[in-house]
């Protein structure tokens, strides 16, 4: 099963190389990962998506506190959440499909970021479910090229943890 | 006054109380160095290759229960430290190795003997640092330390770069070390201390199983009181042994791949474990879904991710050992339910059976008329040391021998390379342990294969007339792989018989040191009292039975039930 976590860590150097060496090391998965500053300048937030049964998760949230530099790991899988991703996509737009790119690009609630005389670039946001169905649709059209950024989530307000 | 980097490191070491340190110099340290040589408060062992003084430092640590510390250069002299790290990150022994670093400016050139030695050993620390800014390395250095000793202990590296030990600062006041993101948890929880003693209480078959955790959180006394108290049988991993006497009629001695029939066939019957400081390592559990299948189990230890990691624990108690034990002796104590008698009287059937267990398939070996058995030599070491001795292993069968025939009576008396199985480990770690305990015999049970992977050490032992005694177990084998293909690989003995080996009798003279040779049974005793009244490093050469096996032998991915007996 998918578990969304996140992690507040120690803005120290080689702190991400911690995590990924602890994932790759016990051969946990990594789905996506993504890091930023937190509002403090010397905190910041991971938010990883993994995969495994309750046992591996369990498992990595543990050795995940283990580390010296984590403040605080959540499985926010747990309760309810809010994630978001975003991708660039360069789509092949000929004179014949224009149209039908942006109508598809209206219907995600996209936007076009870039044009040339042969493509159009698009930028969609959403949850990691909504961005994969739009490059599926995309994809007969002609997809150049994509750049996606990890999973990030917060929780829902109001819920206590 | 300001002072320099390498001055200050000096200082840290005497605030934390460190009088003996181990290493090796070269270029990126040669400012410490110039400074201990004018230090009269610091001892330094100069071992003749760094991997030595890893283990020596890991030794040094078990037998004070303080931190080792351990001092190489950069580059390979960083490197060579790898695999004593990496062993006392496995054995959860407190350590601080210093390593030397090229100068900031150079970091990440390719400079002349430059490592990433943090980025190496990110995955075998507990914590590693690189110092970079002079202004930070006081408090880095105190923060590691801290780290090292408290929790789950482990090893922490720090890395100089060359220019921070020559920058000058003023020394930061002593404070104590308060982290925002390191707290480990010593108190146990009351509600599970209450749930663990009730299922005791309800237990008609139970058993404890500690482990090293007893040993480094000094819990030996805890234990034997609930043990003794409860009348629960003990048996300990390979880490745990001597954190309840091996010779009391309660201890059945090790469990596990090379445990007792007795042990193996307990747990696998129990209805209560009760684990302490141990982490169901492979070599203990066997197949998991056969381990302990009846029990309820209770799950002592101080670090969460070892609970549930291997087999799911009913009561889990994070907590440090000897809080958790006193907790649970407080617990009985005030308790009206709790009669010593009453639990006496239930478990007698379960210690009659253990008994029987014990009375079919002792602990043994079978003797040979005028060979050597390396059991016997064991039985002889513990019987002419009274028991009293620090034994040191390397690992294999010697390792194994010694673990099952030695009968440890105390704490902090076996040293031995547990989860990592490091030859070569045995005898820096004796350098380390006499170091620490001058007047103690200590004692170095070897193979005739791992002895030669750090033999060099010869040289440190005898430049501090270290009187350490190494018994090299001789069977022209590594042994323990040998057994393995024995019984596994149709007798293929692919590349572990030593055909060609020194002459460890004529190399110990070489190093000045005292050399001895047994070949037949009756000259055991006197080897090792010759060696006992020496004040010298010994090398006793016990050439023993080249094919001998250790038994018990529970093959790997079996129930620990399916043993293979003498």
């Amino acid at each position: 099963m998918k578990h969304t976590i996140s992690v507040l860590l120690q803005n120290k150097p080689g702190v991400l190389s911690r995590v990924t060496g602890l994932f790759s090391g016990r051969g946990f998965n990594i789905e996506s990962l993504s890091v930023a500053p937190t509002l403090e300048t010397d905190v910041s937030c991971l938010t990883l998506v993994t995969a495994g049964d309750n046992n591996i998760v369990e498992q990595i949230t543990k050795q995940l506190h283990k580390l010296i530099d984590v403040i605080k790991v959540t499985d926010i899988s747990e309760f309810e959440f809010v994630e978001r991703e975003m991708a660039l996509i360069r789509v092949k737009a000929e004179p014949s499909t224009r149209a039908e790119i942006l109508r598809i690009c209206d219907i995600f609630r996209g936007r076009v970021v870039d044009v040339s005389a042969k493509s159009y670039a698009l930028e969609v946001t959403g949850t990691c479910d909504k961005v994969q169905a739009m490059i599926d649709i995309l994809r007969p059209i002609g997809i150049q090229e994509i750049v996606r950024t990890g999973t990030i989530a917060m929780t829902r307000a109001s819920k206590k943890y | 006054m300001k002072i320099t980097g390498a001055q200050a490191l000096l200082k840290c070491l005497e605030e934390q109380k460190v009088d003996t340190i181990f290493g090796f110099p070269g270029g990126a340290v040669i400012d410490l160095y110039d400074e201990i040589l004018a230090s009269d408060k610091l001892t330094h062992v100069l071992v003749r290759h760094e991997q030595a003084a890893v283990h020596a430092a890991d030794a040094y640590a078990r037998v004070t229960g303080d931190v080792g510390v351990a001092l190489v250069t950069s580059g390979p002299g960083a490197t060579n430290t790898v695999t004593g790290i990496a062993s006392a990150y496995m054995d959860s022994i407190p350590i601080v190795v210093f390593t030397g670093q090229v100068p900031t400016g150079l970091i990440g050139n390719d400079a002349f003997q430059e490592v990433d030695i943090v980025g190496i050993t990110r995955p075998c620390t507990k914590h590693n640092y690189l110092v970079k800014n002079v202004n930070d390395l006081v408090p880095t250095i105190r923060e590691a330390f801290y780290i090292a000793r408290s929790g789950r202990p482990g090893p922490v590296l720090i890395d100089l770069p060359k220019d921070v030990m020559a920058s000058r600062i003023v020394f930061p006041e002593p404070q104590q070390v308060k982290m925002r993101t390191y707290r480990p948890t010593y108190e146990p929880h009351p509600g599970q201390i209450e749930k663990a003693c009730r299922a005791i209480l309800k237990a008609r078959k139970p058993v404890i199983y500690a482990g090293g955790g007893v040993i480094l959180s000094n819990a030996n006394e805890e234990l034997t009181q609930l043990a003794r108290n409860a009348d629960i049988p003990v048996t300990m991993t390979l880490m745990g042994l001597g954190g309840f006497p091996g010779t009391d009629p309660l201890s059945m001695g090790m469990l596990g791949m090379h445990g007792t029939y007795y042990a193996n066939m307990a747990v696998a019957n129990c209805d209560l474990l009760i684990a302490v400081g141990a982490r169901f390592d492979d070599r203990v559990t066997g197949r998991v879904d056969a381990f302990a299948p009846h029990a309820k189990i209770i799950h002592i230890d101080i670090d969460p991710t070892s609970i549930s990691k291997n087999v799911k624990v009913h009561i889990p108690i994070v907590a440090d050992c000897k809080h958790a034990l006193t907790a649970m002796n407080t617990w009985f104590a005030r308790s009206e339910e709790f009669t010593a008698a009453a639990e006496k009287e239930n478990h007698l059937a379960w210690l009659k059976q253990i008994a029987e267990w014990r009375a079919a398939h002792p602990l043994g070996y079978l003797e040979e008329p005028g060979v050597i058995k390396p059991q016997f030599v064991v039985q002889k070491l513990h019987e002419l040391t009274k028991g009293d001795a620090i034994i040191t292993t390397e690992v294999g069968q010697n390792q194994m021998w010694a673990a099952q025939f030695y009968h440890f009576n105390h704490p902090r008396a076996f040293m031995t390379s547990g989860g990592l199985g490091v030859m070569g480990y045995g005898f820096p770690a004796a350098i380390g342990a006499q170091m620490a305990a001058p007047d103690r015999i200590v004692i170095d049970i070897a193979g005739d294969g791992s002895i030669q992977m750090n033999i060099q050490e010869m040289a440190t032992a005898m430049q501090y007339k270290l009187p350490v005694k190494i018994a090299i177990l001789n069977n022209g084998y590594l042994g323990m792989v040998r057994q393995w293909q024995e019984l596994f690989y149709d007798k293929k003995y692919s590349a572990t018989p030593l055909d060609v080996a020194p002459d460890f009798v004529a190399l110990a003279r070489a190093y000045g040191a005292v050399g001895l040779r047994a070949t037949k049974p009756s000259e055991v005793e006197p080897v090792i009292k010759e060696a006992l009244a020496t004040k010298n490093l010994v090398v006793m050469d016990f050439v023993i039975a080249r094919e001998e096996g250790v038994y018990p032998m529970v093959p790997a991915g079996k129930a620990t039930t399916e043993m293979l007996l003498v």
